[in-house]
């Protein structure tokens, strides 16, 4: 019986609060603007029994997202968000790798400080965060008083409201997600492996590549899944500091939903961009997976 | 050795304390334990061994609760125990990882369990610190578990499981995380709290030394089946099956053909066994129903030694065709009736007990009975007095332990007698074991004990060497 | 003893400056005396008084603080029965939905969530408010506080549960008695989760709220919408410092306890 109340509780809270809410999101997608207002028709009417499920289903279709075709904003701000968390998962890569890499082959007495400095934005507000660059970054930002000061650039950089000011803000923000995994991945190699391989006659170069490169396999692709998966739907990025020319589906769906107030459209833009994300969420899963099986 | 033997499991009249009736664990499609059944008696130390996997374990946590039983009953103390919820059974268990709680001081710790029955201060106070004084643990009483060594700690589990003063401790592998040295003298102080206390002690081990030292019978298990229950003793001496014999401690298994042994018991051998074969070929096929019936009297008995029933055997029988012994020839004297008692009480342990008294022959005599056993091409026979006749024909392996085979540079009187070479020593300081290659190819280990300095002792590597080793030094196993 | 190699100093020190020189930025932004951020006119205080007078923020304030606490205290509870369930409780009928239903949220976007759960309200006729965030947060972030305390729990040694069971604790009692203390420190590390993220969020804030009910987030990126203000970097120094201040604490006090543990065991080897 304590049991029961024990699986029951936390299961039914995640029933009612997430599950059918997507079941909502997806028959909202499939409903019509007009009707898309509570009590969303159509209706189930299960009093009708059979005839009722039939008219039920019958009055669901795929406008909607026959609507996201032939609009080619929509399939833009697909393709755009894909590519902007791509470019921005592999910068972030760069970025934190050797970071990772430094903190894995820092003395030991360093190493929980080091540990410490990344997980510390982690718990810092993400939005402040994203607004610390809005200072940097804007034509009288810190950035462009320095480079004109320096003499290294005569009129001010056009970087906020742009892509790259949505690149850094990304790779900034999610490097913490990129540098723990790698670094736990390097941490756990025995660096006698690395001496082994030069004792073997590799140069430092080479054992870097034959050897701690795919030893930290697995953190990598953690990493950048980490950081690609979270991207592609990002909405406080793009919105703070993209312009106006900056695609990015969370984006879209959040002024659909707000300003537009195109409940079914948006609905749509939600079930696709949840068909999107499940390929990497599965790959990711298997990738995790894997990494358990290795480890034992 | 003047107190009473402790073999409550000799006692028909004796009620066991634990009583497993046919049980079976099915993990899923994996069979834990098949339909085992086992009696365990009060005050035993009983030993669970076998290697990892065999059910030992599984066996333990049905006893305390933690895995529900799929077929069967366990009776604990006279009740069926099966769907008592663990915190009900008046079991206690010593975890293999002691599971101590980091959190609790020492003496909360061995409290622990006493507070959830009773609410008497005084009384718990009173316990905690007997168990305290058992185990030598006073002055860590208030410390926490990480803050005391892991002899310590080992001694913690132990008082905290006594502390409710069970009906049954069970012990998972409880010096498995010891060092040999404090394993060694821990052992003996679990034997002496298991006396002290009078507790039924059952333990899980895969380490057969231990179960040795410390306990009063041990079960031995494979792949969920019991597949000897015995005295130490016996489970060393007389191993019922290859994989027991192979299971404990070190072993010589040598594989062959079991023929029958004629029945001229003394036929006067230099060459004991080639001559004793052509000698007595002819009388085989004529005697053969009466060999097997007496075979058959003597396993049935299976006395220690050629005793006052073989001798009475060999009047009744054998005398009419053979003609009268010569009683002159130097016996085994006949055993005294205690020990006829013992043995008979102990019936698995006759196969092989070394002949009760030492009899300081000038030439022993080979024991008459038992099989010969053709194991290498080209080779005499095996002589092997214990074993059943009616194993002739089948394939049999003999059994025998290093320490009782020994190895000489000249040709030795014994019974058996093999040539060789030897091709390894291993020496440990107190003995030294040469690994001696037999013609045939088969390796046989030997065992001495190094009584001289190493300088002085003779054998060394290449050396050709015979071994030897009595008629009833193995045992004859069925494949 | 290792030393720190050029390559890896410079790699640290160029990494740590752009995690850290932004905020590092905003901190001493929130000190100047001129309304533009980027020109330094000198040394002040004027907008932390600003920040205090301003009711709206406090209010915003109040109700981020109020939302926090109610969801993460909820989601911990929740997220410790969810993690025990996932660790301990074997098998039962859809268990594997139900794990389904734990991960999902951490890869969710935030938008989706925060709109499948204003349509659940709207549906359900709940007026939005407090107690639609308090919902909402507290279901995603149970999710992260069960992943916390169940890699915790796998790491449990389970035979210590079995002792208390043995030892004649009920099940619960084994929990309340021995599990709880001994996972307090992966709980509370999961409510310190859960209350963060509480505080931080914006977008499920977003979707789940009313107008009665305006969270910090969202007034900050409403300020902040129309750019830099500074306001804005003196309440994100004082939420910064907050931050810092007790991350630090948390980690020097673990340190401590790791340190003094790793003593008393050295101390304990060497009594034998």
């Amino acid at each position: 019986m304590r049991r029961f109340a024990l699986i029951a509780i936390p299961y039914f809270w995640l029933l009612i609060l997430f599950l059918v809410p997507f079941v909502i999101v997806l028959k909202i997608s499939l409903s019509d603007v007009a009707l898309a207002r509570p009590p969303y028709t159509p209706q189930l009417d299960l009093s009708a029994g059979w005839e009722g499920l039939r008219a039920f289903f019958s009055e669901l279709d795929f406008e909607n997202f026959v609507f996201l075709t032939t609009d080619d904003l929509y399939w833009k701000a697909y393709v755009s968000s894909l590519k902007i968390a791509l470019v921005s998962t592999l910068l972030t890569l760069l970025v934190g790798y050797p970071i990772a890499y430094g903190m894995a082959r820092a003395p030991n007495e360093w190493r929980p400080t080091l540990l410490m400095l990344v997980i510390l934005p982690f718990w810092t507000s993400f939005l402040i965060r994203v607004y610390s660059w809005m200072g940097i970054l804007s034509n009288e930002g810190t950035l462009n008083t320095v480079l004109l000061w320096l003499g290294v650039i005569d009129t001010p950089l056009q970087i906020m409201n742009t892509n790259t000011a949505v690149y850094i803000g990304i790779v900034y923000t999610y490097l913490p997600f990129m540098v723990l995994p790698i670094y736990s991945a390097l941490e756990k190699m025995d660096e006698s492996l690395i001496e082994a391989a030069e004792d073997l006659g590799c140069s430092k170069l080479a054992a870097f590549w034959l050897v701690t490169w795919p030893l930290s396999r697995n953190g990598i692709i953690a990493g950048c899944f980490l950081v690609f998966i979270p991207a592609i739907g990002e909405f406080v990025i793009p919105s703070l500091l993209g312009g106006s020319g900056t695609l990015m589906i969370g984006k879209v769906l959040f002024e659909e939903f707000f300003s537009n107030r195109d409940w079914p459209v948006a609905s749509a833009v939600a079930v696709i961009l949840l068909l999107i994300l499940i390929i990497p969420i599965i790959l990711f899963q298997r990738n995790e997976q894997k990494a358990r099986e290795a480890e034992g | 050795m003047a107190q009473t033997v402790f073999a409550p499991w000799e006692d028909p009249e004796q009620k066991p304390l634990i009583e497993f009736r046919n049980v079976t664990k099915r993990f899923g499609e994996f069979t834990a334990i098949d339909d085992l059944s086992l009696n365990i008696y009060e005050r035993e130390f009983f030993a669970l061994l076998g290697p990892s996997g065999c059910g030992k374990t599984t066996m333990m946590r049905m006893l305390a609760g933690f895995e529900s039983v799929t077929e069967g009953h366990i009776w604990l103390g006279g009740q069926d125990i099966i769907n008592v919820p663990p915190n009900k059974r008046p079991v206690n268990m010593m975890f293999q990882s002691y599971a101590l709680f980091p959190h609790l001081s020492i003496w909360d710790n061995i409290a622990f369990g006493l507070r959830r029955e009773s609410k008497d201060k005084a009384m718990i106070e009173e316990r905690v610190e007997e168990m305290l004084r058992l185990t030598r643990l006073t002055k860590f009483a208030r410390r926490k578990p990480h803050q005391i060594s892991g002899g310590q700690r080992q001694r913690v589990a132990l008082a905290r499981s006594l502390a409710k003063a069970p009906k049954l401790l069970l012990l998972d592998e409880p010096l498995g995380a010891l060092d040999k040295k404090l394993r060694e003298e821990t052992q003996f102080e679990l034997m002496d709290i298991q006396e002290k206390t009078g507790t039924t002690f059952v333990i899980v081990t895969h380490d057969q030394e231990e179960a040795m030292t410390v306990a009063s019978r041990i079960a031995v298990m494979d792949e969920g089946r019991l597949v000897q229950v015995d005295t130490p003793d016996v489970i060393y001496e007389a191993p019922n099956s290859v994989y027991v014999a192979d299971f404990i401690g070190d072993v010589n298994l040598i594989p062959g053909t079991a023929k029958p042994r004629p029945a001229e018991p003394e036929a006067p051998a230099p060459e004991p066994a080639p001559a004793a074969v052509e000698d007595a070929a002819p009388a085989v096929e004529g005697t053969s129903p009466e060999a097997t019936a007496q075979a058959k009297v003597q396993t049935d008995a299976r006395l220690p030694a050629p005793n006052a029933r073989g001798e009475w055997l060999y009047k009744k029988v054998f005398a009419r065709f053979m003609g009268q012994r010569d009683l002159a020839t130097p016996q085994l004297p006949p055993p005294s009736p205690e020990e006829l008692a013992a043995a008979r009480k102990a019936e698995a342990k006759a196969a092989a007990k070394p002949a009760p008294a030492p009899a300081p022959a000038p030439k022993p005599a080979i024991k008459p009975g038992g099989i010969l056993i053709d194991w290498a091409e080209g080779q005499p026979p095996i002589i092997a007095a214990n074993g059943d006749p009616a194993l002739d024909g089948k394939p049999v392996t003999l059994s025998i332990r290093p320490e009782k085979v020994t190895i000489d540079l000249e040709k030795p009187d014994r019974p058996n007698v093999l040539p060789g070479k030897v091709i390894d020593i291993a020496y440990l300081g107190n003995i030294s074991t040469y690994h001696v290659e037999l013609a045939s190819g088969q390796m046989v280990k030997a065992q001495m004990v190094n009584a001289r300095r190493l300088s002085n002792r003779h054998i060394t590597w290449e050396d050709a060497v015979w071994i030897g080793f009595t008629e009833t030094a193995g045992v004859v196993l069925e494949e | 003893m290792r030393r720190f190699s050029w390559f890896n100093v410079t790699s640290l020190t160029l990494g740590f400056a752009f995690l850290y020189l932004p905020m590092v930025l905003l901190v001493v932004y929130s000190f100047n005396e001129s309304r533009l951020v980027t020109v330094w006119a000198g040394f002040s205080t004027k907008w932390y008084g600003e920040l205090l007078r301003n009711e709206e923020f406090l209010d915003a304030a109040w109700v981020t603080l109020k939302v926090a606490v109610f969801s993460s205290t909820i989601a911990t509870v929740l997220g410790t029965m969810a993690a025990y369930v996932l660790v301990r409780a074997g098998r039962f009928r859809g268990r594997t939905l139900f794990s389904g239903m734990i991960y999902a949220p951490l890869v969710m976007p935030e938008v989706i969530t925060g709109l499948s759960l204003l349509l659940l309200f709207i549906g359900i006729g709940l007026d939005r408010g407090v107690l639609t965030i308090v919902l909402a947060h507290t279901t995603f972030s149970m999710c992260y506080v069960s992943v916390v305390v169940s890699s915790r729990l796998t790491s449990f040694d389970r035979s210590l549960e079995e002792a208390a069971l043995d030892l004649g604790c009920s099940p619960f009692e084994a929990f309340r008695l021995v599990t709880l203390p001994i996972i307090a420190p992966a709980v509370i590390s999961g409510w310190l989760l859960a209350f963060t993220l509480s505080l931080d969020d914006l977008v499920i804030a977003s979707f789940t709220t009313g107008p009665s009910a305006t969270t910090l987030p969202i007034k900050i990126f409403s300020a902040v919408r129309l750019g830099v203000s500074p306001e804005i970097n003196a309440l994100s120094t004082l939420l910064i410092g907050i931050v810092t201040v007790g991350v630090i604490t948390a980690s020097i006090v673990t340190k401590r306890a790791a340190v003094a543990q790793a003593r008393d065991e050295q101390a304990a080897e060497r009594n034998e």
